[in-house]
């Protein structure tokens, strides 16, 4: 996992690059300061998410596979519920003010980067999906706590590059 | 050796032997005589173009350059080339050495194993150190190299050719004089005891090109929306030829460039010529219209003709001034001219110019027209 | 055993060869479709790479034919643009990275004393991806015609130059053929490299720490490592031209403010590290054969794995030497050429421990020595060119002309396929059971050696004497017409030593002489198993002491592990 992290890593920061350098260069509106609101909502739920997930392994750990259950599922629902403030706040930026991928350098590398980090949440929330589905069919003991700990990695990678991106996106271009 | 010892003393053979034979034949010498007359003409033929007022240099080797910064690279590079021709003599010699003193000489050799050697640190420096050393050497002089040339700032009036990369043709500009042609670029000489120089700069309007004229300086890329600059100050007289460097399509290799570099006075004369609209000759007039009619002059701008003001295509205000068309895929005579009129897809398949479908009347036409752009 | 190593071989029935497991043509096929051994799969993504080899060599071919003289007619300019971008691309991608892979595959578990690769499912997976990327290349033969000019298959040089590669210069899906059969083959190549990794970290037999393991294994490790880190940047770059070809995405498009350059540096930040992730296995197998058949132990060990392993971090930091001429400042173009040259200092250092291994040793000239001692002249005048083209103002001569094409074919076809042909004429006994014909190899090695010469030699004239890259055709009179001829003629004679080198593989297969478990009296764990080895490589799972276990079990008075 460890691999899978570096490998993904090294995906990312190539659209984070793009992103930086492109910062101030787009030839026409909209602008980052014009369409960017700080996103509270999804942070919340993401880093929570993180959180949520440490605490579902604290009880597997300790072989209380209900608990498990629920904390990996409130994970799961936290992950689901970041895609869905994503797409609204695409359809906003889509057809309120008018920011697709085509429109200028701002829309392509902002959708480009947030909209990898979603496709890996996605891809997160199946992993976790498959996990809860086989924990409840009774499949997921305390023996198999080492598995799910590494994809516990993969989830709090994902989150590691939400924290970037809030940081590039949200702070660093604020105000270009 | 045998032959040559045969040839001197072999004797006995009917007429001796076969150089011999040949030797004592009248036909060898006729043979002989019309080869040197022949030889003499064409040296004399090739001879008499270098003496030519502009030669035109074809080959277009790095280490005989005839321009600043060619130079300073000629030199850089012929002292890299000799320390790494230095290396290449000592490793490889050491390589050779070693698999001949060491080899497997026999069944005998198979008995024990040699030694075993397994590292030695003093050794790993040895060979770390020298190097290091060569490495710095060489990080220092080509840091110098590239910031007298990349940071060149000329002083004095230096002469300004815009350069603009098209799908496959040159479009070039003199800002100063608002001169516009293509392909062909001249430049005025310059001795080295003038501080001006010739800055080429250089754009694209459509995908990425290279600029590349050896003898002259390095290369550069043209890129879209990013400026580079070029600055040459040659001091031998010569149409130099050059390619684009940078695949841009079908006919990247036929994107010549020729770089004609004039005296002072040849070049302010071409300057004038250029700077002129060409004169009206009422014998083409039909030519003219037939111009502007088959829709020519959307791609093709002619100064003071009306209806000939598109920039898809090089500007032929001044085409005959030209020694090349099609950017250097064929000299600008009668005959290639036609072909091209007649479809340039037959000189230069892929270019953008398409077939015009034009009529043999109506080439005639045009081509008489054309013929006057002088 | 005396000394406590503890190698068994498993001796009670002879093992199949690769091929005739089932008996049947149906059976092998089968075996083929389903195998998740590392050893088939090893040969396997080789058996691709001499697939491609020859789609790519008859390319090749082409090229040769239609530049052999001035004003050539043997192809259009449209052909011959698509053949350099598909004879690169299946070069690379297709021919030289499965034979990473394959060699990788094959020698890297048994070197270790394992049982097979971490995740053998998804080593096939990863050999079925890359062996399905390059047939999706090949495709766009078939299924891409464009529009207005833009040939079928993918015709913007293999590093597809923006902005040639924008919708408007290159209509039709050529592009999309590029760019989606790599991303296929680049997942493939990301998974199979996380496997070894985990391979060789997690599955080494006691005693073998890493600082025993031998010089091939490390070398793949390394290479293993930059494939995860820079093959994601070309994903990156492909995926973001596919938006911008298809959603309209503004990355690369200079009207609206994006770069060309960008895309330049994104594809060399993965370019560079691609040609020492090709690189570095060579260098494994001249270190594998150079000891052997000098009969000594590899001169300096640790110099080599810190050499390898700076090499590989040096490459990292070079990339932009490929752009020193689209206009950069001199600051950054200093640095450049400043990392380019420090990196001659650790291959400088590989090269003269090569050469003390063999300075006192007792040299046999078989196969894999011819070619490993030829690797070595050649490498060193590739490497020489490499320096000279990391002078930037020497580039900015030199840069885009046949000169780097005969540069880098020096480093590719001079050392790595070299070094690949050594790697077959060691490892294929073990494989197969049997020695390739001894007389067919040294056709091969001569035809093959002359060659290379011819071909790329001139090149470097022409180069010299400016001719660019990538030109379909030239106009005589500009002295590139005498080294055109001879490096053509040169293809000739490459195309007839492969062809006997392909027939040797398959004639040996059944007619070669028998090998034996260790035809070439080595010291490497691989060389402990039957040829071939048993599906399950070892009986019992060795323990060493050293970096040469079978030394210290033919050598019991005088063991490696005394002097470690």
């Amino acid at each position: 996992m460890v691999l899978v992290i570096t490998t993904e890593s090294a995906l990312f920061i190539i659209f984070v690059v793009a992103y930086l350098f492109y910062i101030g260069k787009s030839l026409i509106p909209p602008y980052p300061h014009q369409v960017l609101e700080f996103p509270w909502l999804g942070s919340i739920l993401l880093f929570g998410s993180s959180g949520t997930i440490m605490v579902a392994e604290r009880h597997l750990k300790r072989g209380a596979i209900d608990r498990f259950h629920l904390w990996w599922a409130i994970t799961l629902a936290c992950g689901v519920g970041f895609l869905i403030w994503t797409i609204s706040e695409w359809l906003k930026l889509i057809y309120k003010d008018g920011l697709t991928i085509a429109t200028n350098l701002f829309g392509s590398t902002f959708y480009s980067l947030v909209g990898l980090h979603a496709s890996h949440v996605l891809v997160g929330a199946i992993l976790l999906s498959i996990i809860l589905v086989a924990s409840l069919r009774g499949k997921i003991r305390h023996r198999h706590h080492e598995h799910i700990e590494i994809i516990s990695w993969y989830w709090h990678f994902v989150d590691c590059v939400w924290a970037v991106v809030v940081t590039v996106v949200y702070i660093i271009s604020a105000k270009s | 050796m045998n032959w040559l010892k045969d040839l001197v003393t072999q004797t006995g053979q009917a007429g001796g032997c076969a150089p011999a034979r040949m030797l004592r034949r009248p036909q060898f010498w006729r043979k002989l005589l019309i080869g040197l007359v022949v030889l003499a003409i064409y040296a004399l033929f090739f001879g008499t173009a270098q003496a030519q007022e502009y030669p035109v240099h074809a080959v277009q080797n790095i280490f005989a350059p005839t321009s600043l910064p060619a130079e300073s690279l000629a030199f850089l590079s012929k002292l890299v080339l000799a320390i790494c021709a230095g290396v290449f003599v000592i490793v490889g010699g050491l390589l050779t050495y070693g698999i001949i003193r060491y080899r497997r000489r026999g069944p005998e050799d198979d008995a024990t194993e040699p030694p075993q050697v397994y590292g030695s640190t003093a050794i790993e420096l040895a060979w770390t150190v020298p190097p290091i050393l060569i490495v710095v050497v060489l990080v220092l002089v080509t840091a110098r190299v590239i910031g007298e040339i990349n940071g060149f700032q000329p002083l004095g009036n230096n002469e300004q050719v815009r350069i603009i990369g098209h799908r496959f043709w040159w479009e070039v500009r003199y800002p100063r004089y608002q001169v516009v042609t293509a392909n062909e670029i001249h430049v005025p000489l310059n001795d080295r005891t003038q501080p001006a120089a010739t800055q080429l700069i250089l754009e694209s309007a459509d995908v990425a090109h290279g600029f590349w004229v050896p003898k002259l300086a390095g290369k550069s890329w043209l890129v879209p929306n990013y400026r580079n600059q070029l600055w040459i100050k040659p001091f031998q007289k010569g149409i130099y030829l050059g390619n684009c460097t940078v695949l841009c399509g079908p006919q990247h290799a036929n994107m010549l460039i020729r770089v004609v570099v004039q005296a002072p006075d040849d070049y302010n004369r071409w300057l004038d010529n250029q700077q002129k609209a060409t004169v009206e000759d009422p014998n083409v007039a039909e030519g003219r219209k037939a111009f502007v009619q088959n829709t020519c002059g959307t791609c093709h701008r002619i100064q003071n003709v009306a209806g000939a003001d598109g920039t898809f295509g090089p500007d032929l205000t001044h085409f005959m001034s030209r020694e090349t068309l099609g950017a250097g895929v064929a000299p600008n005579d009668k005959e290639h001219l036609r072909s091209w009129l007649k479809d340039p897809q037959t000189l230069k398949p892929g270019c953008l110019m398409p077939n015009m479908k034009l009529d043999d009347q109506e080439i005639d036409l045009i081509l008489a027209f054309l013929r006057t752009l002088k | 055993m005396a000394n406590g190593t503890t190698i068994e071989i498993g001796k009670e029935q002879a093992p199949a060869r690769p091929g005739e497991e089932r008996g049947t043509l149906t059976g092998w096929f089968l075996e083929l479709l389903y195998t998740v051994d590392h050893k088939k799969l090893g040969i396997m993504y080789i058996g691709t790479g001499w697939l491609f080899f020859v789609v790519a060599g008859i390319m090749a071919t082409f090229i040769r034919l239609q530049l052999a003289g001035p004003n050539g007619h043997v192809v259009g300019p449209e052909t011959f643009n698509g053949l350099i971008t598909m004879h690169g691309t299946i070069m690379i991608f297709w021919v030289a990275m499965p034979f990473v892979f394959g060699m990788a595959n094959y020698v890297v578990p048994l070197q270790i004393g394992a049982r097979d690769m971490a995740f053998p499912r998804l080593n096939a997976f990863s050999f079925w991806l890359t062996f399905f990327g390059g047939c999706l290349l090949l495709f766009s033969y078939v299924a891409a015609p464009g529009l207005s000019g833009s040939g079928p298959a993918p015709d913007v040089a293999w590093m597809a130059i923006a902005p040639l590669t924008a919708r408007a210069f290159s209509p039709g899906s050529n592009v999309d053929y590029w760019s989606l059969s790599l991303l296929v083959t680049g997942t493939g190549s990301i998974t199979g490299a996380i496997n070894t990794m985990v391979t060789i970290f997690c599955y080494r037999t006691k005693g073998l720490t890493l600082y025993r393991m031998p010089l091939m294994t490390w070398l793949s490790l390394v290479a293993m490592f930059l494939i995860i880190l820079f093959i994601p940047p070309l994903s990156a770059a492909q995926i973001m031209l596919t938006l911008q070809r298809y959603l309209g995405a503004t990355f690369f498009d200079a009207q609206s403010g994006g770069s060309a350059i960008l895309w330049q540096h994104f594809f060399w930040i993965f370019g560079h590290p691609e040609v020492y992730v090709l690189v570095l296995p060579a260098f494994g197998v001249i270190s594998e054969v150079v000891p052997v058949f000098s009969r000594k132990a590899i001169f300096g060990y640790p110099a080599m794995v810190a050499a390898s392993v700076l090499i590989g971090f040096i490459s990292s930091g070079v990339w932009a030497h490929h752009m020193f001429t689209v206009g950069m400042n001199s600051f950054s173009i200093t640095f450049f050429a400043f990392a380019t040259l420090v990196i001659s200092v650790p291959t400088g250092i590989k090269m003269f421990n090569w050469l003390a291994t063999m300075y006192g040793g007792k040299i046999r000239l078989e196969l894999p020595m011819l070619f490993a001692i030829a690797f070595l002249f050649q490498f060193l005048i590739a490497g020489l060119t490499g320096i000279m083209l990391g002078v930037a103002p020497f580039d900015w001569q030199l840069n885009d002309s046949y000169f780097v094409i005969a540069h880098f074919h020096y480093v590719i076809v001079g050392g790595i396929v070299f070094a690949v042909f050594a790697a077959h004429y060691y490892w294929y006994p073990k494989a197969f059971g049997r020695m390739l014909d001894k007389r067919l190899g040294l056709w091969h090695f001569w035809l093959f050696l002359i060659g290379f010469h011819l071909t790329f030699d001139p090149q470097h004239i022409s180069g010299i004497l400016g001719m660019p890259r990538r030109i379909y055709t030239y106009q005589p009179g500009r002295g590139w017409d005498l080294w055109n001829l001879i490096s053509t003629i040169g293809a000739l004679f490459q195309g007839l030593g492969a062809v006997i080198f392909v027939f040797n593989l398959i004639w040996s297969y059944w007619k070669g002489k028998k090998a034996g478990d260790d035809p070439w009296d080595a010291w490497t764990l691989e060389w402990a198993t039957a040829s071939p080895p048993a599906e399950y490589n070892f009986e019992k799972l060795p323990e060493v002491k050293s970096r040469r276990p079978l030394w210290d079990l033919k050598h019991p008075e005088d063991p490696d592990w005394k002097y470690e």
